[in-house]
């Protein structure tokens, strides 16, 4: 094998984690190699074995994990022959990482310029003052603005985005020839995603330096690397050129999950997405033919059999017996919906099923800090409609859902109605009917079910609440059950033993239980993997077209609101920026803020100038003033704009008039 | 922003002290039904009780009685004993300067014990020498201080005869001496404590060791005793430094044993012969003493633990 | 599941080796405590002027006592008093605790922070202070005493599950039992109750260890279990001034008040690292 070109060599590596007594395999047989400079994507779902090749790459294992086979080498030198002494040395010269959450990776209690030169320290380089003098060099090749102040700072003080920032400097101080990046931007808003993303690439082709880059999202992959591994089940199943590899995949994975995501043209009124069928086998599993035959449209009975070998298809290679037959694989989503895009035609000429009016949230902090989360909201939603909601953290999207439900009650002065009825602020106050008539599907099911109950006694409740009791219940349940497509079996289990996918039909299950007219869906599918994603996206859908239920969805992924929302709302800081149909607001023109969200990502971003001003203290008139790109001068702070028609039910909240916004963004 | 803490802080434990001074003298007054029948016996005739209570003003609206023994307290008249007629007070700066001495002493001994084996736990975690530090921590906690005293006295009391049987050193005893007889009466105290201050040590050190920036640090390349020094005892010993404060309270409740069992003049035992003879006025300062010392050191290891806190240090965000 | 969950656990169980010793020296002391009397040999009441203070021999075991009595039988005997006063005063101490965090945890506000500040103020004096006060006031018999231990272990107890609590109520399941249209007594009881269950038991366990601290200090120091009976704590009080001389009549009591916490401790630290 070459090693002399290789910033990093998995050698057909095998890691094993001991639990319960048990020696669990995660990966198997690992095998790439990343040359200098290059950078190299591993792509894959939650339990896939991604992260623990990173730390497999570093030599940082957690206790019970163990390379039980095969080597890895960094930069020529095997890691596992290296002594302590010589570890350190590779780690502080040739190899640095990057991971998820910046909030944690720092210090919290010393300052970022002395943690920052440890580095140096560590390479083994004199602390003088000229060391300061190169951090401060790090810091604004990050393009820190204040390198100074920002030494002097303790890591809380700084934003998520400024601290990704600190971290990536930090590694990239000694010059590694390679740098991991696990989830680098997972943790962060798109627009500071965004941000983070190009400064890798700048700093990558600066610092001719090679990346290994892990992440769930194939977007981000695609867009960052040079060539790229799918990662399934602890094997890699796919592996070549960025580009050809999402273009034309040979392994039916790689091309289920391509198909999984809601990409730009889909709409739920026109096709139902692709899934995956079945579920990702649990870690350790051994089988004897292809680890992905159980879920393969088309597995013959020698893939169950047979385990395929990693074929070499010239400068990239897959592990499937037939790959040709992958690349067009028959589509696994039938009867594409037709005729349903009149109900909702319909349904922008009924009467609004709920009104919300001057909705405001103020939290009283310490000291009297008061924190305006949600800031006099107005907005209507028509029944069998989808009403998008979208803004980054700190937007007060969760809090308006939490108003428009009761778990919070709203400042005195807004009203919510209901039906004609007006509707009480807190659910204690709410008619039984009025509570049944809203409820809610959570972000996270593990959190959202009770752990002490089985399924059947999870939904059981609730319809218990809605009058059903005997047979007449255990009726309703089986029929519900299957309406979320859970078998009659798992209702005995409890939510611990069921997957994130099967827990989120629980909750689909419990929220429809009583005949909802309204679903608040918080972040339904964001702590799921995309083939889970799709199937649940196409059961909310297929509910509401059953249904006619209204549903408030609230999601950061711009391709799962265009694909489920007939409206989209905007809310920065607690206001809302922009309304509008989908489609109009995709289009343009959009408010400024909304314009910076859409293109985050994509090759003509507008960025935002500084960071997300506190909610304690707002900026005046326009709440988007500071970071605006295209402010126009002092009206924008000195009076706040109204919201503007700029079409049919699109409206922009911004001085500047529509056509002005429309052309400057073509 | 530290100013404001600490304002806050010190009203906290006002209010604290004022809610305990409340409850201290419920029970003084309000428990026993008639005051002069619990200290006078039943034997008493009617008459005596009443004047006993009326010498006393037990015969008076309690909120008036409660409001006379405070606002005495905050003048420095913590009231006059039962049994012995006279002021409270000076039996109360004496018992506490000598309890002091052995707290000190007991402190000395298990603060750097405990630290040290909690860290020496955590850097083995989940091996023996963890299992053992821990269990022999917790249980060791839980065996009564006249336990390991009754043992510790039969040890090198009765059958080596290294250390004297009782604290009561000779007068004129010079601060060695004294030292000497407070040995074995502290041991008690600081084995019980030993498992405490551990287990917090532990606790810290263990989320340190596996926290992402202690990942950072290691894979930075920083030699091993570089960030266990500088990144995670720094933070692991945070919280300790709380804890070992609050136990400066908590003492005092080994000190009624341990004082009661070497015959040592200490506000341990003065608490006790005062609940014995049912001498309310000096058991309810006794307990007073010990909840605003509690109090006092609670509020000195918030505020070092804020000074050494930069979360809690004024900073712009930048 | 659940059920392969519980077989774990009991599997679990069967392996640790910590919670088994705890268990067996727990259950050698509750066998004595309930049938001692008529395991020993001796009456441990009855005294014998003649032979007074003999060291451990072949008829006396752990030799006799001041009076006389045999040492071994008192000590078998001796458990019965402390294994009926801590058992009651930990149940009382755990159900009002317990009850206490519910309603502190899942409510917060104003109740919360009035109950917080009164809990601090007993807090800030230790235990064994608070229960003197309170025993001088009321008086000492086994009932005070249980009623004494389980009211200050109540807001201690209380404070841990209220910690849960907190954590509990901030799960997405409690928003979901209130739209469901759940009162705040089915979410704290059926909901939250089960799920803190756990941390409930540990903590009960933990704190059985400390009310038989508690109740032998107490016994020491004379505010405990009361004479005539054989109490360990009791009989350390009694014999204590003749330690110099008759180590037999201090040392077993302390021996067996030591094992009888180790043992607990031991089950305690067995059953949490079953419990997880």
């Amino acid at each position: 094998m070459m090693t002399g070109d290789s910033a990093l060599i998995f050698d057909h590596v095998d890691v094993t984690y001991r639990v319960g007594g048990r020696d669990r395999r995660v990966l198997t047989d690992l095998n790439f190699q990343i040359a200098r400079g290059e950078a190299y994507g591993l792509v894959g779902e939650s339990g896939s074995g991604k992260s623990t090749a990173a730390f497999a790459a570093v030599r940082y294992l957690a206790r019970n994990g163990l390379v039980s086979s095969g080597n890895i080498l960094i930069d020529g030198r095997d890691l596992m022959a290296l002594s302590p002494g010589e570890l350190r040395q590779l780690r502080s010269h040739a190899v640095s990482m990057v991971y998820q959450d910046p909030t944690r990776a720092l210090n919290p209690s010393i300052r970022i310029g002395r943690q920052m030169a440890e580095v140096f320290e560590a390479a083994g380089e004199q602390r003088a003052n000229p060391e300061l003098a190169r951090v401060a060099d790090m810091l604004g090749r990050v393009q820190i603005a204040n390198p100074r102040r920002v030494m002097e700072a303790y890591p809380h003080e700084l934003s998520g985005g400024m601290q990704q920032r600190v971290v990536i400097a930090m590694a990239l101080s000694t010059n590694p020839a390679l740098l991991i990046l696990d989830e680098p931007t997972t943790a962060l808003d798109a627009t500071v995603e965004a941000e983070i993303l190009e400064l890798i690439a700048t700093l990558r082709a600066e610092f001719s330096i090679a990346l290994l880059f892990i992440s769930h999202s194939l977007r981000v992959i695609a867009q960052m690397c040079d060539r790229v591994g799918v990662l399934y089940a602890g094997e890699l199943v796919e592996e070549g050129p960025a580009n050809t590899i999402f273009d034309s995949s040979r392994h039916p994975y790689t091309v289920g999950l391509l198909r999984c995501l809601p990409g730009p043209g889909l709409r739920k009124d026109r096709s139902r997405l692709e899934t995956i069928a079945g579920f990702p086998p649990p870690p350790g599993t051994k089988t004897d033919g292809c680890i992905f035959a159980p879920r393969c449209s088309i597995a013959t009975g020698r893939c169950q059999r047979e385990t395929p070998p990693m074929i070499d298809l010239g400068g990239r290679s897959t592990r499937c017996h037939y790959p040709e037959r992958a690349a067009d694989m028959p589509h696994v989503a039938p009867d594409n919906r037709s005729g349903e895009g009149n109900a909702i035609a319909m349904a922008m000429d009924n009467a609004p099923l709920l009104q919300a009016t001057n909705l405001s949230k103020t939290f009283t902090g310490g000291g009297g800090n008061n924190l305006r989360a949600v800031n006099a909201i107005s907005l209507d939603l028509r029944p069998g409609e989808t009403l998008g909601i979208i803004g980054e953290s700190g937007s007060g999207k969760s809090t308006l859902a939490k108003l428009l439900l009761g778990l919070t009650a709203a400042d005195p002065g807004g009203t919510i109605i209901m039906n004609g009825e007006p509707l009480p602020a807190r659910t204690a106050r709410r008619s039984p009917a009025q509570l049944k008539a809203l409820q809610m599907i959570f972000q996270n099911p593990g959190s959202a079910l009770n752990r002490a109950q089985t399924v059947r006694r999870l939904i059981g409740r609730s319809l218990r609440k809605a009058g059903l009791s005997g047979a007449a219940l255990e009726d309703r349940l089986r029929t519900l059950a299957n309406n979320v497509r859970l078998t009659i079996g798992t209702l005995d289990e409890k939510p611990r033993s069921l997957s994130g996918g099967m827990q989120q039909r629980v909750a689909i299950a419990r929220a429809f239980a009583g005949e909802p007219r309204i679903v608040v869906c918080d972040e339904p599918t964001s702590a799921l993997d995309v083939s889970v994603q799709a199937a649940i996206l196409n059961l909310l859908a297929d509910l509401q077209a059953e249904r006619n239920v209204s549903y408030l969805f609230i999601s950061h992924d711009l391709n799962v609101v265009h694909y489920l929302a007939d409206r989209i709302a905007v809310l920065y800081l607690g206001r809302l920026v922009e309304i509008g149909p989908t489609d109009a607001i995709f289009a343009g023109p959009r408010h400024p803020y909304t314009e910076a969200l859409l293109t985050a990502g994509t090759a003509h971003r507008v960025s935002l100038t500084g960071e997300i001003p506190s909610a304690a203290n707002l900026p005046s008139a326009c709440v988007f003033q500071t970071r605006c790109p295209r402010k126009i001068g002092r009206i924008c702070e000195e009076q706040e704009p109204q919201l503007i028609t700029a079409g049919d039910g699109h409206e922009i909240r911004c001085h500047i008039p529509a056509d002005e916004l429309k052309h400057m963004q073509t | 922003m530290i100013a404001s803490f600490l304002l806050r802080r010190v009203a906290l434990s006002l209010i604290t002290l004022g809610l305990l001074s409340v409850i201290v003298f419920m029970a003084g007054r309000l428990l026993p039904g008639d005051v002069g029948r619990a200290v006078l016996g039943p034997l008493a005739d009617a008459r005596s009780v009443a004047n006993f209570n009326h010498q006393i003003g037990a015969d008076r609206p309690i909120p008036i009685q409660y409001w006379d023994w405070i606002s005495h307290f905050g003048n420095g008249d913590m009231g006059t004993s039962f049994v012995f007629r006279s002021a409270v007070g000076p039996f109360i700066g004496d018992a506490l300067a000598n309890s002091l001495k052995l707290a000190a002493l007991a402190f000395i001994i298990v603060v750097p014990l405990g630290v040290l084996g909690g860290v020496a736990a955590a850097l083995n975690v989940g091996r023996l020498a963890d299992k053992t530090i821990t269990l022999l921590g917790q249980t060791l906690g839980v065996v009564p201080e006249f336990i390991s005293s009754i043992v510790l006295i039969l040890i090198f009391g009765v059958w080596l005869r290294w250390l004297p049987m009782s604290a009561d050193w000779p007068d004129g005893a010079g601060p060695l001496t004294q030292i000497r007889y407070l040995i074995l009466p502290s041991l008690p105290l600081a084995i019980s404590f030993f498992g405490y201050i551990a287990r917090v040590a532990r606790t810290g050190t263990v989320e340190a060791l596996d926290a992402d920036y202690t990942r950072t640090a290691v894979l930075k390349g920083l030699p091993r005793f570089t960030v266990l020094r500088r990144h995670v005892l720094r933070n692991a010993l945070l919280p300790t430094i709380t804890v070992a404060a609050s136990l400066v309270g908590y003492l005092a409740g080994g000190l009624v044993v341990v004082e009661s069992l070497f015959h040592y003049r200490g506000i341990g035992s003065l608490i006790y012969t005062a609940a014995k003879a049912k001498d309310f006025p000096m058991l309810e300062a006794g307990v007073l003493t010990v909840g605003a010392l509690f109090a006092l050191a609670s509020l000195i290891a918030d505020m070092l633990s804020a000074l050494l806190n930069p979360r809690l240090q004024p900073g712009a965000r930048t | 599941m659940s059920t392969s969950i519980r077989a774990d656990r009991l599997r679990a169980a069967s392996r640790s080796v910590t919670l088994l010793s705890g268990l067996t020296i727990l259950i050698f002391w509750t066998v004595c405590a309930l049938f001692g009397g008529a395991l020993v040999r001796m009456d441990p009441f009855a005294d014998d002027l003649l032979r007074t203070l003999t060291p451990p021999s072949a008829a006396h075991w752990f030799g006799t006592d001041q009076l006389g009595r045999d040492v071994f039988s008192r000590v078998v005997v001796g458990a019965r008093d402390i294994l009926t006063v801590a058992p009651l005063a930990t149940l009382l101490g755990a159900a009002a605790g317990t009850i206490l965090g519910l309603v502190t945890g899942y409510f917060r506000g104003p109740f919360d922070a009035v109950a917080s500040r009164i809990i601090e103020a007993i807090q800030a004096v230790p235990l064994v202070i608070v229960a003197l006060l309170a025993l001088a006031a009321v008086g000492t018999s086994n009932l005070t005493v249980i009623l004494v231990i389980g009211f200050v272990f109540t807001p201690l107890i209380g404070r841990t599950v209220r910690t849960a609590v907190l954590t509990e109520a901030d799960l997405d399941y409690i928003a979901a039992a209130r739209l469901r249209g759940d009162g705040a007594f089915s979410i704290m009881f059926i909901e939250i109750l089960p799920n803190v269950m756990p941390l409930v038991l540990v903590e009960t366990t933990v704190r059985f260890g400390y009310a038989i601290f508690f109740v032998a200090s107490l016994s020491f120091l004379g505010f405990g279990i009361q004479p005539p009976s054989p109490d360990w704590g009791l009989a350390i009080a009694e014999n204590y001034s003749l330690i110099g001389s008759y180590w037999w009549v201090v040392m077993f009591d302390a021996l067996a008040t030591a094992s009888l916490v180790l043992g607990v401790n031991l089950a305690a630290d067995g059953l949490q690292s079953v419990l997880e």
